[in-house]
Parts: C-alpha cells; structure tokens; sequence
C-alpha cells in the first residue's frame, strides 16, 4: 500500500516531472512515439484496408495475415528488430507499426464495407468516378468505424510503447525500467499509473470524436 | 432516334441468363414501361442503358451512337436515374443530394444550389425541406428528391427502377400523378421498370410486358395491352381473367349505366354504352 502512496506522491511533486528524464518530457516523448506509430500505421494501412473495402477483393488475406501478426509478440518483435538495426527508435517502431496496423486494416475495410450497397449503386449511377464513390459515400459514411480501428490501434500503441525504453529509447517506459532496476517500487508504480491515465485521455477523446461523429446525420 | 436495344444479351458468370435476344425501340419523348414479375431481367434492360450493366452480346444504342463507346462515368451523368428507396446519400442535406450530378459535372456550388430549388419546385417538395438530411423525410418525400436528382442535369433520358415501389398506395398514387404532370411539361425519353400493372397503365405511353429471361410477352400502348392480350400469360398478368378487370352495367333507373366488376364492386357510372353487336357491355 505504501508504494501506492509513494507513487501518487512522487506524481504530486513537480520536481518529478520537470528536467529533459522528468515524468513531463518523457510524457511528451510518449505521446510522441504514438502519434508517430499511430501516423506510419495510417498511412500503410488506411488505403490498403480502403482498397480491400472498396474492391471488396483481398479480404480473406488480410484477415489471416493481421490474424498473424497480432499473434507475434512484441517484445520478442522488438528485440529481434533491435538486433538487427541496434538501439534506437527505430525498432521498436517497426514493432508498433506492426501492432497498429492490423486494427487500423479492420476497421477501414469494415467501415467501407458498413455503407449500404444501394447508396453505393446509387452513387455510380448518378456518375461518381470509384474514386469519388470512395471519397464522397463509402469514407464519409465509413467514418465512424474507420476511426474505431484508430482508436483500438491507438490503445495498443499507447500501452506497449512502454516497451521503447527496453532498447534504449525514452518515453515512460524509461522510469518504469528505472524503477525496475533500482527497485524503486513507488516509480515504477508512478510511470505504469501515467501510462494509464494517458491511456484513457487518448481512449476518452477518440470517444469524444465518435460520439459528435454519431450526431451527424446519416453517420451510425 | 431514341434508345436502341438490339438483340441484347445478358449471361452471368454462374451461366443464369437474365435476358436473352431482347429488342426494342423506345422513341424519343415519350415513356416506355418495362413491366414483369421480379426475375424477369427488367431492371437489367434497364441498368444496360447507362452501363450499371453490360450485356454479354448486342448493343445498347442512344439516338444511334453505341453506349459501350461511351466513358460509364460521362454516361451515367447525361442520364437521370431513379430508384427504389430512392439512394439517397444519408449524409447529404436534400439539396446537396439534388445538386449531386450538377456538381459533379462541375458547376458552381450557388448555380448547383439554385437549379436545385427550381427542381424542388417541379417535383413539389416545400423549399424548407432543402436543409433536412433524407433520413428526416417521409418514404414519399425521399422519392420526390430522388425524382429531382434524377432531374438535376436536365438529361434527355431519365431511368426509373420501381421509383415508387416502396410507398403507401396513397402516396404512389399521388407521386404518378406528379410524374405524369412533370411529363406533360418535359418530355422525357423516360424508361420506367415496374411489376404493377396500373402503375403501368397509367404511366406508359410504351408498354413491353416481359417473361422470365426477359422475353417479350407483347408491346403495345396501354389500351392495345388491355384490349387485346397477345396470349394467357399477358391476360393472366394483366388480371384480365379475374373479376377485377370484368366489368358489367347494369341500366340506372334515371338513365345511363351503373358499372361494376365481376364481383359487383361499384365502379362508376356511364352516360352511354357503345353499340357491339352480340354483346351488352
């Protein structure tokens, strides 16, 4: 129970998070490494689950190959890169990338496959190009659902950035490895608490953007 | 000039044939019905025109060019579709939804907006519906704006697919009525799939009633349908062999003819009967 207290304790105190190792600066290169996995992820995964929605074709290969790599573990992931490319950033991005991308495949496909196939048709018949079908109708109204891949994908991120630390690059996991060593139980309590709670903020403003996309009409 | 069907054929992957060797002229300005029980390729004649569907063999021709030459895109926004359930965009407002096609073909948002207005005036949908989202209208008022849209480019040819299939009698009836006035003023070349026979009868000035593969029963106008069936299966679909069809007149006391059907529901009355030899009514 002590270090529960400790923990919050040393979260009160300020001089804990100023300083470049201080809780602060390594929330912030937390945050950074997400949006960052979170932006790489996207920009593989967002129009390939888009083409598979929107062809229709490929499905069944994304599903068995995100069922894959969702099997991999990541710290194994991470070490194995990390062998090869050294310590860094770099490794354990690709682990996170890696992590993020078949959530965020699951939820474009399945949110360009959500949009009624008659508005679809109707769409072509009056004369929208497949690009414009795509663009206008099936993200629109695929929105809801292509930000609920984001939204898990983002909580993954979040949570297992942690693991950045274990090859030598910052974020929280950096004073939870601290702790570790040093067996200062209260840090280590106090890093896992700010990773929570940043996890919920992340969860909590996803939900935000969800619940006003759900007022627009049309969006489910 | 027109619309061309010519021996066109359509066979799927999986080997169904839905049509089969059909031919047609539909002249231009006036309407043609497509009538058929479901399974009978109608709505695929229909989608052939503006290549939601291509046949398998035969050509589609419009006022004489080949429409398999034609870009589907360019096509499909020379050509006003109308449909069931109306497929509307839910997340567009009614007059974004009629300002589609105008804005696809690159007009001005305003110019877009204010031909919608006008549609919305001829299709008689109150101008303070133009903010609403399709979910918030009525089954009637949704195919009121589809039939706008359809409109919006001011095509020559306007394809309805059972426009009114999904609304109350009531509303159908009203909704023919609007067509048939907006008709009157436009002259469309319109092709008009339907399985009801008085929605049929009312609309075409063409009628093509088909069989299963889309084999042509008979064409003719309304009254050649009616007045001489080419064969059981046209009688049949027409319900000419049941009693609502069969009319009888009785004389009134005060003159002139009481009309009723077999069943001897009132239908009407009539001044005078005309004269047939051998027969009464």
């Amino acid at each position: 129970m002590n270090h529960v207290i400790d923990a919050f304790e040393l979260l009160a105190d300020p001089d804990a998070w100023g300083g470049p190792g201080g809780f602060g600066a390594r929330t912030l290169e937390h945050l950074w490494y997400t949006a960052l996995a979170l932006l790489i992820s996207a920009v593989i995964a967002l129009p390939a689950g888009l083409v598979i929605g929107h062809t229709g074709r490929g499905r069944a290969l994304a599903v068995i190959s995100t069922g894959m790599v969702r099997a991999l573990p990541t710290l194994g992931l991470i070490t194995l890169a990390a062998l090869f490319l050294g310590i860094g950033l770099t490794a354990p991005m690709i682990a996170f990338v890696v992590l993020a991308v078949p959530s965020i495949i699951a939820g474009a496909y399945a949110g360009v496959e959500s949009v009624n196939p008659v508005t679809v048709d109707a769409a072509k018949a009056q004369g929208m190009s497949r690009w414009q079908v795509l663009t206008r109708v099936e993200i629109p109204l695929g929105l809801p659902l292509i930000i609920g891949g984001l939204r898990n994908a983002a909580l993954q991120v979040v949570a297992t950035a942690t693991l950045a630390a274990y090859v030598g690059a910052g974020g929280l996991g950096r004073q939870l490895f601290l702790g570790l060593r040093t067996q200062d139980y209260a840090m280590m309590l106090a890093a896992s608490i700010a990773v929570i709670l940043l996890a919920i903020v992340l969860d909590a403003s996803f939900e935000v953007t969800q619940r006003l996309l759900r007022r627009v009409p049309g969006l489910a | 000039m027109g619309i061309e069907f010519q021996n066109v054929n359509k066979t799927y992957p999986d080997g169904t044939v839905a049509v089969d060797q059909f031919s047609l002229h539909v002249p231009s300005h006036t309407s043609t019905v497509l009538l058929g029980s479901s399974g009978c390729g109608k709505t695929t004649l229909l989608r052939m025109v503006n290549r939601m569907v291509d046949p398998s063999s035969g050509a589609v021709l419009i006022d004489d060019e080949d429409v398999a030459g034609v870009e589907p895109v360019a096509l499909r926004r020379r050509i006003g579709y109308v449909m069931q359930n109306s497929g509307l965009l839910p997340h567009r407002r009614v007059i974004d939804n009629i300002a589609t096609v105008s804005r696809l073909n690159g007009v001005a948002k305003a110019a877009a907006h204010r031909r919608a207005h006008e549609l919305m005036e001829t299709v008689g949908l109150d101008s303070a519906l133009a903010q609403r989202y399709p979910g918030q209208l009525s089954g009637g008022q949704q195919q009121r704006v589809g039939v706008a849209r359809g409109l919006a480019a001011d095509p020559n040819i306007l394809l309805m697919d059972e426009p009114f299939g999904a609304v109350d009698p009531l509303v159908r009836l009203e909704l023919q009525r609007e067509l048939t006035r907006i008709q009157s003023e436009l002259h469309k070349t319109i092709i008009f799939v339907t399985h009801d026979i008085d929605e049929a009868l009312t609309l075409g000035d063409q009628i093509v009633v088909l069989k299963k593969g889309g084999e042509v029963a008979q064409i003719g106008t309304p009254q050649q349908i009616v007045e001489s069936p080419a064969d059981d299966f046209v009688a049949q679909f027409l319900g000419l062999d049941s009693a609502r069809r069969t009319l009888s007149a009785a004389p009134r006391d005060d003159g002139g003819w009481f009309v009723s059907d077999a069943q001897g529901r009132p239908l009407g009355v009539v001044d005078s009967l005309p004269q047939h030899p051998g027969q009464n009514a």
